[in-house]
């Protein structure tokens, strides 16, 4: 395993995101999923992203990953330590693909192949990547379930994926992931499909990656409790564009978008007061196919005036790190109240 | 006939499926259910929580007689249902309604909304005219905030969170006492989420109606519950009033779950004290003996392999069904 402190000690950023943009040629027309998305990603940090279906949280990282439907086109720039990688061609991109960025889903069973083995998924990988012998391929791939704690592992690791339960099956991927030890680990929803004692064992090794292994990630979610929990900072969605982004802290305590506002408000959480309705942000996610001109949060903001229907809000900052993509400088809380009441 | 104290009174319920072990190897019993009792006041969410396998879709489809209970009572105002003959069950099922998950799955896609909606009426008020049947669809999309010129639309051309008010417009039309909500959020956006749970509280205040509220999501069922259930593997581990189940919760499995739920808070999620259970869900198919949350138990001891413990009082109203539901836990 390579220390923390050797992966932390160059300066350039593992990830850098440039005006990001992904369409999607359908039958009724071009369907723009990301739009002029733009962040860095640095050695050991944890990039929390959230935001609902159609936000295109998850299509940025397929995007960067080379993982697009075949009618999905990227533009911009993503650069991996310093290298351009964004349509790159397959055979040069499985090179960095699973050795420096992985991924994994929140359905295991997607990602992993029925017919064979966990032993044999695993030490492919390393026979063919690493040119590891078979005998020491076996081993890795014994210690790498380890370290995702799946009990047995010696014995584990003939088995079949049908033979192991949704938690282990996940920590199965997450060991595969891990293999070649990636520097960049992207987690899409990989908590959601499970019960949540087991969410919280696959969010404790998570967090034992991350301070063990010193292995950044991006946490894909819509989960507001699972981005506090393990993210340094945070990017919210809405309708393909960052609505906002910023440190944790400041994001949950001082957040500043209309939607983030929203969203934390609308969430019945375990240790709130427990007052009469909850607060809601009216109407729907919008369809990305009919986009409004403005800002696509504009039907449902309490705050919205005759500038956001016409004039797409610009990504601005409003401390150091933070950004928020709206017209209003300040936000009136009492005005949440008054609407969504 | 005098009212009866409960609306619905469940004793020993049991709903038992009959599973092959292959060719002539004959067959084992899956118990779903197995054996849980409680009561359901007028005007009353009832709260039942529990991970995958729990039982707790089995149970609501079996209080609705859905599926056959193998075993127990289940009494609607007083009425023994499970040897009801058909004709009291179609009185029940105006009395009682049920609302699915997946919203979209459960409405037939070449209805109208207007059709969907006024199916249960027409069903069980035949006599009812055309232009009383419009009117009260008309009615209830009103309350459940569907607007008028959706009534000729069909279910495809909804997001989840108008689908699911198609199925709530749908199981309110008859005006039942009773709803069985089986995870009726749990598929929707977060920002959706919100707007179906208060709909669900303003009907119930505005109907006197009862609730049984099935999810995973204990941030949501402590929201909308009165009372709440906990299942582990087809057994009742805990029943109390939501605040007093989660300030004081007495089961270590209740506990665990709870400690589980991330908050929305990155200071205090980070320094919070968590319980981590160990392993996974037993089989339910072979269940451990005595207690069945001994195997992933911090607290079981030899005698919860032996003993199965007894859902007894605790505290201020708590049932619990745990031999030391008053030991600390070391995380």
């Amino acid at each position: 395993m390579t220390p923390a402190s050797e992966m932390t000690d160059t300066k350039a950023p593992l990830l850098e995101v440039k005006n990001l943009t992904t369409r999607f040629a359908t039958p009724e027309g071009e369907v723009a999923a990301v739009s002029d998305v733009n962040f860095t990603l640095h050695a050991g940090e944890t990039l929390g992203v959230v935001g609902e279906s159609g936000s295109g949280k998850s299509q940025i990282f397929m995007s960067i990953m080379g993982l697009l439907a075949s009618n999905g086109k990227a533009s911009g720039s993503v650069k991996y330590r310093g290298q351009e990688i964004l349509n790159m061609a397959p055979a040069r991109l499985n090179r960095i693909r699973g050795k420096s960025l992985s991924m994994i889903f929140q359905d295991p069973m997607t990602s992993l192949n029925p017919f064979l083995t966990v032993e044999r998924q695993m030490t492919e990988v390393l026979v063919l990547h690493q040119g590891m012998n078979k005998a020491s391929a076996r081993k890795r791939a014994i210690e790498m379930l380890d370290v995702v704690r799946i009990p047995e592992a010696k014995r584990r690791v003939d088995m079949y994926p049908h033979e192991f339960s949704g938690g282990m099956r996940q920590r199965v991927m997450i060991a595969m992931a891990l293999l070649c030890e990636p520097d960049v680990l992207i987690a899409d929803e990989p908590t959601t499909a499970l019960d949540v004692t087991i969410q919280a064992q696959i969010l404790d090794l998570m967090d034992d990656l991350k301070r063990n292994l010193g292995t950044a990630i991006v946490m894909i979610t819509h989960d507001m409790g699972v981005i506090a929990r393990l993210s340094d900072r945070v990017m919210v969605m809405y309708g393909g564009r960052v609505a906002e982004t910023g440190p944790v802290e400041t994001l949950f305590y001082q957040p500043y978008h209309p939607y983030t506002l929203g969203l934390l408000a609308s969430m019945p959480r375990i240790d709130s007061d427990l007052g009469q309705a909850l607060p809601t942000i009216p109407g729907q996610p919008p369809n990305l196919q009919f986009l409004p001109a403005g800002c696509a949060f504009q039907d449902r903001c309490a705050w919205c005036s005759e500038r956001c229907l016409k004039e797409l809000p610009l990504l601005r900052p409003v401390s150091e790190g933070h950004s928020r993509a709206c017209h209003r400088d300040q936000l009136d809380i009492a005005a949440l109240e008054g609407v969504h009441a | 006939m005098p009212e009866p104290r409960h609306m619905l009174e469940v004793i020993d319920l049991k709903v038992h499926f009959p599973v092959s072990r292959g060719f002539l190897r004959g067959q084992d019993k899956l118990k779903a259910v197995d054996g849980v009792s409680f009561n359901l006041r007028a005007g009353e969410t009832l709260g039942v929580v529990g991970e995958s396998g729990c039982g707790k879709s089995t149970l609501g489809r079996a209080v609705l007689q859905l599926i056959q209970p193998t075993d127990g009572n289940v009494l609607w105002m007083g009425q023994e249902l499970t040897e009801a003959d058909s004709a009291s069950l179609r009185t029940l099922r105006r009395d009682v309604q049920i609302i699915f998950q997946d919203p979209l799955a459960s409405l037939d896609p070449r209805m109208t909304v207007g059709e969907i909606i006024a199916e249960p009426l027409e069903t069980h008020y035949p006599e009812k005219s055309k232009a009383e049947v419009r009117e009260a669809v008309r009615a209830i999309m009103a309350k459940v905030g569907l607007r008028e010129e959706m009534i000729n639309r069909y279910p495809h051309e909804f997001s989840g969170g108008q689908a699911q008010r198609i199925g709530i417009a749908r199981a309110m039309i008859l005006q039942p006492r009773l709803i069985v909500c089986d995870e009726p959020v749990s598929a929707l956006d977060v920002s959706i989420q919100a707007q179906i749970i208060n709909l669900l509280m303003q009907l119930q205040a505005e109907f006197n109606l009862s609730l049984i509220f099935i999810s995973h999501d204990l941030s949501v069922v402590r929201h909308i519950s009165h009372r709440i259930m906990v299942l582990y593997l087809g057994k009742l581990v805990e029943l109390a009033e939501r605040d007093a189940l989660y300030a004081r919760p007495a089961h270590p499995y209740t506990r665990a779950l709870i400690s589980a739920v991330p908050l929305p808070d990155p200071a205090r999620e980070r320094e919070r004290k968590r319980i981590v259970l160990q392993g996974d869900l037993p089989s339910p198919l072979n269940p451990p003996s005595g207690c069945r949350f001994r195997t992933r138990c911090p607290l079981a001891e030899a005698r919860c392999a032996e003993e199965e413990p007894k859902l007894r009082h605790f505290g201020d109203g708590q049932e619990v069904a745990c031999h030391f539901p008053e030991r600390e836990i070391r995380p």
